[in-house]
């Protein structure tokens, strides 16, 4: 009665690329989630100069802090998508329940959500940073702090969801667990864009986000896991 | 191949099982029974590891479970309520994911296991679009082509029809045959030979 004959088992490697493989198609299924948070930025980018002053030059001092806080927030809004699909219809389980190491596919779909969520944010940024009148030698500043901290804030985001993932309402609840770890990003990121307008080397900013990115992508996932071991519990 | 000794459950301050010893032996379907609410699904969740509120002692060939875990996982196929099955994915896209935690398959054994469920000219629909029955025998298709010893299934005949329980039960029966182990819970009357039951009361 049993049909075929069973394969072999898979390496860790297949079942993560087969994991990203798998959010990035359901992602370009569901428009939606990719196109919101996309959207949200773009349209909270173009209220300041319509809210606080079409000045140019007032413009230009905010521009890095604005375009920062808007991609957090894009950032947090995309966060609750991550793994609330697979809880409700039980794929969670069956990732928990897979023979490799949950870090691994934690960290496929973590890559998967950041693809199509930070990044389109970090490519259109030089753009609205030039609707902002950001000083012309800082984009290449704005446009690698971003790349390096949108993934940050991807990887600690993913913490608080998986420790919410179980709750009925988790709105406010996830932006008090994952904004105080967003904080420390935030601030470097920001400061970069001003330091290095004043004088002070790129090169230590990234080399600090750089470090925050490697940090988290080695310690991240594994907080992810735990917590989804708790959530399903 | 699994068992439990002294298991013992409690859900907020009502004790669900104490003194809970029984082994699952390979060739063997076990059933477990009970009336709604004495803790079958929390059971089987906690055999698969995704429940640890509880104590006792739960071995896999003799060996504490979570030491090898790895080992237990590779050999578990587990469908519960929540049939893990996503609704913007085909059903093919599904069992591909489904299955790729475990083994590598071509989609060509995929393909027939999906259509000896029935699902065939459906490969390539969406699953919202398709029946609850339907998604229920996507996650099926995967007891065909897994390489898994031990199937647990979580009231896997809810949404089926009479035709697709006959063949699930074949399914059932035939695992056993081949040296594997499953169980169940449900409350059909199952018309298997060698099926053992496990009572909560």
């Amino acid at each position: 009665m049993k049909l075929m004959t069973v394969g072999n088992s898979t390496p860790t490697s297949a079942a993560f690329l087969s994991t990203l493989k798998r959010d990035l198609l359901i992602a370009y299924r569901r428009k939606n989630d990719v196109v919101n948070p996309f959207m949200f930025f773009f349209i909270v980018v173009s209220l300041f100069p319509i809210a606080i002053s079409p000045d140019a030059d007032k413009l230009g001092e905010i521009a890095a802090g604005v375009l920062w806080i808007a991609a957090l927030l894009a950032g947090m809004l995309s966060m609750d998508s991550l793994f609330r699909a697979d809880y409700e219809d039980g794929s969670l389980e069956q990732l928990l329940l897979s023979p490799h190491p949950l870090y691994f596919m934690v960290l496929a779909k973590n890559i998967s959500h950041w693809l199509v969520s930070g990044l389109p944010v970090v490519l259109v940024s030089p753009l609205l940073a030039y609707m902002l009148n950001l000083p012309a030698e800082s984009y290449m500043t704005l446009f690698l702090t971003l790349l390096l901290g949108t993934p940050v804030l991807s990887l600690l985001g993913s913490i608080g969801v998986a420790l919410t993932v179980g709750l009925g309402s988790r709105g406010l609840i996830l932006a008090v667990i994952t904004l105080p770890m967003n904080v420390p990003v935030l601030i470097t990121g920001t400061l970069a864009v001003q330091q290095t307008l004043n004088g002070a080397t790129l090169a230590f900013y990234l080399a600090i986000l750089g470090a925050m990115l490697l940090a988290s992508i080695a310690l991240a996932p594994l907080a992810s896991a735990a917590a989804l071991r708790i959530s399903v519990n | 191949m699994l068992s439990a000794a002294n298991l013992f459950c409690e859900r907020d301050d009502r004790v669900l099982f104490q003194g809970l010893n029984f082994d699952i032996e390979e060739g063997q379907v076990l059933q477990i029974v009970g009336s709604n609410g004495s803790g079958k699904t929390t059971l089987m969740r906690i055999l698969c590891g995704l429940n640890d509120g509880y104590k006792g002692m739960i071995s896999w060939y003799g060996e504490e479970i979570s030491e090898q875990i790895e080992n237990f996982y590779q050999s578990l196929l587990y469908i519960g309520h929540r049939v893990g099955v996503n609704k913007v994915l085909t059903p093919i896209e599904n069992l591909r994911w489904g299955c790729s935690l475990q083994a590598q398959l071509e989609d060509e054994q995929l393909m027939e296991a999906l259509s000896t469920v029935g699902l065939r000219g459906f490969e390539e629909s969406q699953c919202f679009t398709l029946s609850a029955g339907q998604q229920q025998r996507v996650s099926l298709a995967k007891l065909l082509v897994s390489p898994a010893k031990l199937w647990v299934l979580d009231e896997p005949f809810t949404t089926l029809d009479l035709r697709a329980v006959q063949h699930l039960e074949n399914l059932v029966a035939a695992h056993a045959d081949a040296g594997g182990a499953v169980m169940i819970t449900t409350h059909h009357d199952l018309k298997i030979t060698n099926l053992s039951k496990l009572d909560l009361g």
